[in-house]
């Protein structure tokens, strides 16, 4: 049963690799270009899924949107990592002040839900794809700093970390060859969660528009679109919420999976 | 007719090969006191648990088990819930972590009352209070307001063999009641267990890895191994002509304690000396 | 002091300290970094003089330590400042609109207690049965469902093709109760239904946490069936741990209530927020995000004194042994 979930994860997370990998090189039609003649066409053929309001072939949109969901995950996730990660290590190792210190900043942190990062950084900068980036990125760091914590702690009481310190290894030494290799896993798990978190945010900023501006297609602007015509053409509203949920999905139960898989131990950490 | 009858009682879990208990089988008539003794992972909890059938769910369990002449082995959750707390009472091992924290021990004891007679919850208190003083507990308006927490092992399990034996059960099951406290404290524990089950009449089954512990209460041993039960019959004759080598080993042990002074066990005049509540 | 009390100061240390540190990077990403709000005002063809004129008005042209604590100080007596746009103090901008956001948020912490308590019960009780793996598959699904899809699709079935409920929209309480309600139904149930996903997962483990607990089966043993032995004995000790996840996961509902009000069109903090960023409305942005914080932070910090009503070993001392 939870090689079930880890199987099915990794299929879904592997469509949209697929999806937006297939993007760069060919999509049925222009996923950009306005084509007045064939607003709101119902799925068939040519149009597998139909057409949207401005007359775009939403299945080409579509796959140019699993490039744009990717590049937001993979940039906010390891940028959140690239922060949260060493700041939760250095929590773990020195102890004391640093710690509480770390900690309650990840509190502050915490307390900002991506969502408000981002209504404040586009209020300053005007929306885009970066501002959103490092919003979620942000907003995600205090997670890997936990995790990060945590996993150091308990590596940190282990007794071959003990003997590396008794016998001098640097703190540096231990944190190179002993925590990061050992809490590898568990960021690793992290990060497919906080993917699945990002791929939620990113979509929900640029469907209230504050997010990747018009025309590059993304599926949080195209279901902001098909809203628009709810009334006349519900399917086009189905698709790209249909892939929004069918990634986070895929993420989360990818990092169920390989929680459950890597170390029954890890269990009690994160 | 008894009370308790076990026959070719069995029982492994789901994963494991090798079945936890195979073919148990014993009887107590009632206010008779059966001790089972044996190491950990011989099944003798599996025993007690299967017998109040509160084994986890993975368990399957084969044999029979028979109250008062009827059969308990697949009766339904709502059945044997009457019978729990009530007809049977059980006291476990860690009285440390066997009540409710978040729960005045009073209100714990008041509810196994009110769970199964029609008593108001007012009339309930001031019983609660008079069972809280039968076993001992000094102060028992002041224990009844107070939180696990704030008492200690000893006055946690008599607060715990106050609920096993608030409803005047016909069977009180004991699993290890006195490995977790205190060698001390073990002593006055004890001969309270022997004086209420007294007082009360009820049978009792008695689980314990330590022969000298089970031979203060009980007058009938069962000898358990690795699932099967090695030896069986009167305590005294198991002290004095022992046939399984593994009975043997464990007179040993046990007769090896009284000789050595440093881990004598407790005598009366240490319960006296040591006087109740602690 | 007792342990309490200690707590009690420490925590309202904490939130004092976080609360000056999410009110500097509010004002430091707003009012340091961003362009300059008098250009944003006047239009990109104004004279330099005009726009240094309106920046000696509006107090840009002071240092940013002293435009910073002006803010903060007008924000601890109450005053949010006051829009560049319309005139109107940001709080009067606020108040109207801050209890259609309140009733979203009520009713979804609500409605998301009322799906997960029992679906989180079931799915510990039954986890090595198939309900509970329906629960568990469904609150896979639930939390995969971005809120405002939830949102679209609730309004497809109940407003476009049953017609039951209206779309969008909001009337207030005080005008009519029958049309506040219909109008809100929706949107609470939307943010209901996805929060109530996240929350029934961290339900399950806590009372799977209790059913494993020595307590549970002497629950068990004095003849509570195993129901019943959870609800009475696994609830209070399962609300201390799910205390601190309903905190934490509170700042997630008003992240919900937000996105929800946008698709619904209700008229609340959010579309506020919106509104402002959009018209680049720096002082009701940094103002509305300011209150949403301290929102978030004032309810952690009660969280963390709740732990006092439920949990009574951290009331008193230690053990008296």
């Amino acid at each position: 049963m939870k090689r079930f979930g880890l199987v099915t994860g990794i299929c879904l997370v592997g469509l949209v690799i697929l999806g937006a990998a297939v993007s760069l090189v060919w999509t049925p039609f222009d996923p950009i270009r306005v084509v007045p003649g064939q607003r709101l066409q119902p799925p068939g053929w040519p149009h597998l899924l139909g057409t949207d309001g401005f007359g775009i072939d939403t299945f080409s949109r579509l796959l140019v949107g699993a490039r744009m969901c990717l590049v937001v995950g993979i940039i906010s996730v390891s940028l959140a990592a690239v922060v949260g990660v060493p700041l939760g290590m250095l929590a773990g190792q020195a102890g004391g002040w640093v710690s509480e210190a770390v900690m309650r900043l990840a509190d502050v942190v915490y307390a900002f839900p991506a969502l408000l990062l981002a209504i404040l950084l586009a209020a300053g900068f005007g929306a885009s794809t970066v501002t959103a980036m490092v919003a979620i990125g942000v907003a995600t760091m205090p997670a890997f700093a936990r995790v990060a914590r945590a996993g150091t702690l308990q590596v940190m009481a282990s007794e071959f970390v003990v003997a590396a310190r008794s016998s001098g290894t640097s703190p540096w030494g231990v944190a190179g060859r002993h925590v990061l290799p050992n809490i590898a896993p568990l960021i690793g798990v992290q990060a497919s969660v906080g993917f699945a978190m990002a791929i939620l945010a990113e979509a929900a900023l640029s469907y209230l528009g504050l997010g990747t501006p018009r025309p590059t297609p993304t599926w949080g602007t195209m279901l902001r679109d098909a809203q628009q015509f709810l009334f006349v053409d519900p399917l086009q509203a189905l698709w790209p919420g249909l892939a929004i949920a069918l990634a986070v999905l895929g993420f989360n139960l990818l990092g169920d999976g390989l929680r459950d898989y890597l170390d029954p131990r890890l269990r009690e950490v994160s | 007719m008894s009370l308790l009858e076990v026959e070719g009682l069995c029982v492994d879990f789901g994963r494991r090969r090798v079945p936890a208990v195979r073919g148990v089988s014993f009887s107590l008539s009632e206010g008779e006191r059966l001790g089972i003794i044996g190491e950990s992972g011989s099944g003798k909890t599996v025993t007690a648990l299967a017998v109040m059938g509160l084994l986890p769910e993975t368990a399957r369990v084969r044999g029979s088990i028979r109250w008062r002449g009827g059969e308990l082995l697949g009766r339904a959750e709502k059945e044997l819930a009457t019978l729990r707390g009530n007809a049977v009472g059980m006291v476990f091992q860690e009285p440390m972590t066997a009540l409710d924290p978040t729960m005045k021990v009073g209100r714990q004891v008041a509810e196994v009352m009110l769970l199964h007679r029609e008593t108001a919850g007012a009339a309930a208190r001031p019983q609660v209070i008079a069972m809280l003083g039968d076993v001992g507990l000094t102060d028992p308006e002041r224990i009844a307001d107070a939180y696990p927490h704030q008492l200690s092992g000893g006055q946690r399990q008599r607060v715990i063999i106050a609920m096993a034996l608030v409803n005047g059960p016909d069977l009180v099951i004991c699993d290890e009641p006195t490995t977790a406290l205190d060698v001390t404290v073990q002593a006055t524990v004890l001969e309270l267990l022997d004086r209420v089950l007294t007082a009360e009449r009820a049978a009792c089954l008695f689980i314990s890895h330590d022969l000298a512990v089970v031979s203060q209460v009980c007058s009938q041993v069962l000898v358990m191994l690795d699932g099967e039960v090695v030896e069986a019959g009167p305590t005294s004759k198991l002290f004095t002509s022992p046939t399984h080598p593994y009975t043997r080993g464990l007179v040993a042990t046990a007769r090896l304690d009284l000789v050595n002074p440093g881990e004598r066990l407790p005598t009366v005049e240490d319960y006296y000396a040591l006087g109740a509540g602690q | 002091m007792s342990t309490a009390g200690w707590r009690l100061a420490r925590r309202v240390g904490i939130f004092a300290v976080s609360l000056l540190g999410a009110s500097m990077l509010i004002f430091v990403v707003t009012a340091a970094l961003p362009g300059d709000v008098a250009q944003v005002l006047l239009g990109m063809d104004a004279t330099p003089e005009a726009v240094a004129r309106l920046r000696h008005q509006l107090g840009l042209d002071r240092p940013l330590p002293v435009q910073y604590l002006s803010w903060i100080g007008g924000i601890l007596t109450g005053n949010f400042g006051v829009s560049h746009l319309s005139g109107d103090p940001v709080l009067a901008l606020m108040l109207p609109r801050l209890a259609v956001t309140l009733w979203l948020v009520l009713f979804g912490v609500i409605g998301s207690l009322v799906i997960a308590l029992p679906a989180g019960l079931l799915a510990a009780l039954k986890r090595r049965h198939w309900q509970g793996f329906l629960v568990n598959a469904l609150a896979q699904v639930g939390m995969a469902i971005p809120v405002f899809w939830g949102g679209i699709l609730l309004v497809l079935l109940f407003a476009v093709k049953l017609r039951w409920l209206p779309a969008n929209g909001y009337v207030p309480l005080s005008q009519d109760l029958g049309k506040w309600a219909s109008h809100l139904v929706l949107p609470a149930v939307t943010l209901s239904v996805v929060q109530g996903a996240v929350l029934t997962r961290y339900v399950r483990s806590a009372f799977i946490e209790v059913l494993n607990e020595d307590y549970y089966r002497t629950a068990r043993a004095i003849g509570w069936t195993p129901t019943a032995a959870l609800v009475r004995h696994g609830t209070r000790n399962a609300a201390i741990s799910l205390v601190t996840v309903l905190g934490l996961q509170l700042s997630t509902v008003l992240v919900g209530a937000i996105v929800v009000e946008q698709v619904f069109t209700l008229p609340g903090l959010g579309s506020l927020l919106l509104t402002a960023v959009a018209q680049r409305d720096l002082l009701v942005v940094q103002g509305t995000v300011m209150f949403l914080v301290l929102a978030v932070l004032a309810i952690n910090a009660l969280v963390d004194f709740s732990y006092l009503l439920i949990d009574p070993r951290q009331r008193s001392g230690g053990e008296e042994t």
